[in-house]
């Protein structure tokens, strides 16, 4: 293979400077901030800091409520990557179906993409609120004690559920755009050979979408792990207990409520780690399986 | 050129700037009707005189406006003046090289600072264990008992007599929901400031070793037998549906104000609400328990007060000290305290509001003054201090909320909330 030569040396270091500063500055200073934070035992002020090594690690991987945010956050985080891939995809096959007003469905779905976290965190809070929600009263109704102020199972149920609702209209717009890349023949020559449309869809349609369902597993995945936050603050806040707090959670709680510098910082350490090791994972491991076309 | 010669006259006239009118930045949390007094006190302020210029500048949330001062003075941009509410107090306190006593700017400003002119029980709360008034008490409120009349009248209660014991409260609500005059009896706002912090001072029980944290680092003892004998009754009532949850902080309000609550105990801050609702309501002290001795004794303020950063300019003290003399006066406590709920700080302006016969005409306003300082503070009713007050909440709130959904017993509740409380103390306070 040829090696491309640039006869210039400098023009290709200035064309990319501004995204090595953007990076820079946004995420390799605070990375590095947040390592050197982690270190340190200081007040909120930072009048008095002193270093104290890895003790801080060693005492958030040692808090029962660590491991329970740990465990929060897996269940919250698959459910909501679950619900929000296969809900969009099922709408995004069906909108495919509709012959007319496709431009106006898809308008629909994509709406609610543009509201923001704590503004839908708002929306289903007063939904579902046990006392006046217009959702909670038919819940009651119908024999469900509703009440997500106390019970913890409910509580998830509802964070869960706002997340996927903000999120499918994303997951919905990809899954959209890979199927009108799938070529309509490989379709149409699969009901000549008389295979069902469910067979179609699972031995065709699904393989080939692929590469945009990997996609957006990661983008889901980092989705929930950080962009829920504020919907979890404006809907529960982390509560009742602890039933909702995710490590994203917990590392606002503890940094910015209870002003624990240190412990904050190392367990944002510890999500960057989580963060890079799963995006790995995924790459070296079900990206093998992904075809490009 | 041109240039040099804009930068020379920028230069040359700065100084002449300066001194023409300091600007004092007030960063505070007060939002709706509340905001409005905030500005009309700076404005007026502004035009009583003219060498300050008081700039006030409305910075979220109680939480948000104190985590915004915390990273302003970490990047050397703090403001002149800062609200902080009670709960951030410790925190506050801790901070040694970040603060200037506010009795200290009084003084160094050419004010006689005089500490018998303001409520005691209020200033003791803001004041250092030595009894040097680090902050000037802005905003205080307390805990009261609101009841719905309407629906008093419906169940058969009396509509003059609010209910004065804990064991009255329950038996009317129990009554409420009995007679199908409300789907809920009784909610409350804050479980940890009134049912905890103000439960214990008001019955004479320690919240905490060391007066409550004020002359030293502080061990809970919110698991005694009192305590749990009322977080065992307010479970049992949950569970029959009398008691209903409303959330950590001031949402239960929404539900006395729907009309689905009977009775609501909140802060007296949180008035406006209720009057703007329309309903026709009724006010009453606290209810306390009959079997503590000693009870009522009084209550403790809730609220903000105003804390003076550290490494400013001389004449920027100077205007705080100017600012703070003007907030003292009668004539503005008098306004801050008939038009949003809060308590006047100083002597003088409850007697004034009192003469004036604001009270004969909303005799429910003076009740939380009555309330607060209606006997001398005993150590156990002085206020509470931690260097992790909002931690220790967020602990109790969650053993609660346990407690609430039948996972543990008031006990059980109590006595993790003091462990896992004393703990946090322990690491808070460097242990």
């Amino acid at each position: 293979m040829n090696r491309t030569v640039f006869p210039h040396k400098l023009l290709p270091w200035l064309l990319v400077t501004p995204q090595l500063a953007i990076t820079v500055i946004f995420f390799y200073w605070p990375a590095a901030q947040a390592f050197r934070q982690s270190m340190l035992r200081e007040d909120a002020f930072g009048l008095s800091t002193s270093f104290v090594g890895f003790s801080n690690f060693r005492r958030v991987l040692s808090d029962p409520n660590y491991l329970n945010a740990l465990q929060v956050t897996v269940i919250f985080s698959i459910l909501v990557a679950f619900c929000a891939m296969s809900i969009a995809l099922f709408l995004a096959v069906q909108a495919e179906k509709i012959v007319r007003g496709k431009g106006f469905y898809r308008t629909m779905m994509i709406w609610p993409y543009a509201v923001a976290p704590a503004i839908a965190g708002m929306l289903w809070l007063f939904m579902f609120n046990p006392s006046f929600g217009t959702l909670a009263w038919p819940l009651r109704q119908l024999g469900i004690a509703w009440n997500p102020l106390l019970d913890g199972e409910q509580a998830m149920g509802l964070v869960v559920a706002a997340s996927t609702w903000k999120q499918i209209s994303y997951n919905f717009l990809f899954f959209v755009a890979g199927l009108q890349a799938i070529p309509r023949s490989l379709q149409e020559a699969a009901a000549v050979d008389g295979a069902s449309r469910r067979h179609a869809f699972w031995t065709i349609v699904f393989p080939l979408l692929a590469p945009t369902t990997f996609f957006l597993l990661v983008v889901n995945t980092v989705y929930a792990l950080f962009d829920t936050f504020g919907i979890i603050h404006a809907v529960t806040g982390g509560g009742p207990g602890k039933s909702t707090e995710t490590l994203v959670y917990k590392v606002y709680n503890d940094g910015f409520v209870n002003l624990i510098m240190g412990d904050s910082a190392a367990q944002s350490v510890i999500l960057m780690v989580i963060v890079i090791g799963l995006t790995a994972f995924q790459f070296r491991f079900i990206e093998r399986r992904v075809h490009y076309g | 050129m041109k240039a040099i010669s804009l930068w020379v006259a920028g230069l040359v006239s700065l100084p002449f700037a300066a001194h023409a009118q300091t600007e004092i930045s007030w960063w505070h949390a007060m939002s709706g009707a509340n905001g409005e007094v905030v500005e009309k006190i700076a404005s007026d302020f502004n035009a009583s005189q003219s060498e300050y210029v008081v700039k006030p500048v409305f910075k979220g949330t109680y939480p948000e406006t104190l985590n915004a001062g915390i990273a302003a003075f970490r990047a050397g941009q703090a403001p002149d003046i800062m609200q902080v509410f009670d709960v951030g107090t410790g925190v506050m306190m801790g901070a040694q090289g970040a603060i200037k006593p506010v009795a200290e700017v009084l003084t160094e400003g050419g004010f006689t600072f005089d500490k018998s002119q303001y409520l005691a029980g209020i200033v003791g709360y803001y004041s250092s264990p030595e009894g040097e008034m680090l902050s000037f008490p802005y905003n205080s409120s307390s805990p009261i008992l609101y009841y719905n009349k309407d629906i008093f009248e419906k169940a058969g209660l009396d509509v003059n007599t609010p209910p004065k014991t804990w064991a009255e409260v329950w038996a009317a609500a129990r009554k409420i929901k009995e007679s199908g005059a409300a789907n809920c009896g009784y909610t409350s706002t804050w479980l940890t400031w009134i049912h905890t912090e103000n439960f214990a001072a008001w019955n004479n029980l320690p919240w905490a070793t060391n007066e409550n944290g004020l002359a030293g680092t502080p061990e809970l003892k919110i698991d005694g037998p009192l305590f749990i004998k009322h977080f065992q009754e307010l479970a049992d009532l949950a569970k029959e549906g009398v008691f209903v949850y409303g959330g950590r902080t001031s949402e239960a309000k929404q539900n006395f104000t729907s009309g689905e609550c009977g009775i609501l105990t909140e802060s007296s801050g949180g008035l406006g609400d209720i009057v703007k609702s329309g309903m026709n309501y009724g006010i009453g002290q606290l209810p306390y328990d009959e079997t503590a001795e000693g009870a009522p004794q009084n209550t403790t303020p809730g609220g903000a007060s105003l804390w003076v950063m550290a490494g400013k300019s001389p004449e920027a003290y100077k205007g705080v000290a100017a600012f703070f003399n003007y907030l003292s006066q009668t004539p503005v406590q008098q306004f801050l305290h008939e038009q949003s709920g809060y308590l006047p700080v100083t002597n003088a302006a409850y007697e004034a509001t009192k003469a004036s016969g604001f009270y004969d005409k909303n005799p429910a306003r003076e009740t939380p003054i009555l309330q607060m300082s209606g006997k001398t503070p005993t150590e156990n009713s002085k206020g509470v201090r931690a260097p992790n007050l909002p931690q220790l909440r967020d602990i109790q709130n969650e053993e609660y909320e346990k407690m609430l959904a039948g996972q543990q017993t008031a006990e059980q509740a109590l006595k993790n909330a003091v462990e896992r409380g004393n703990a946090a103390i322990k690491q808070a306070s460097g242990g």
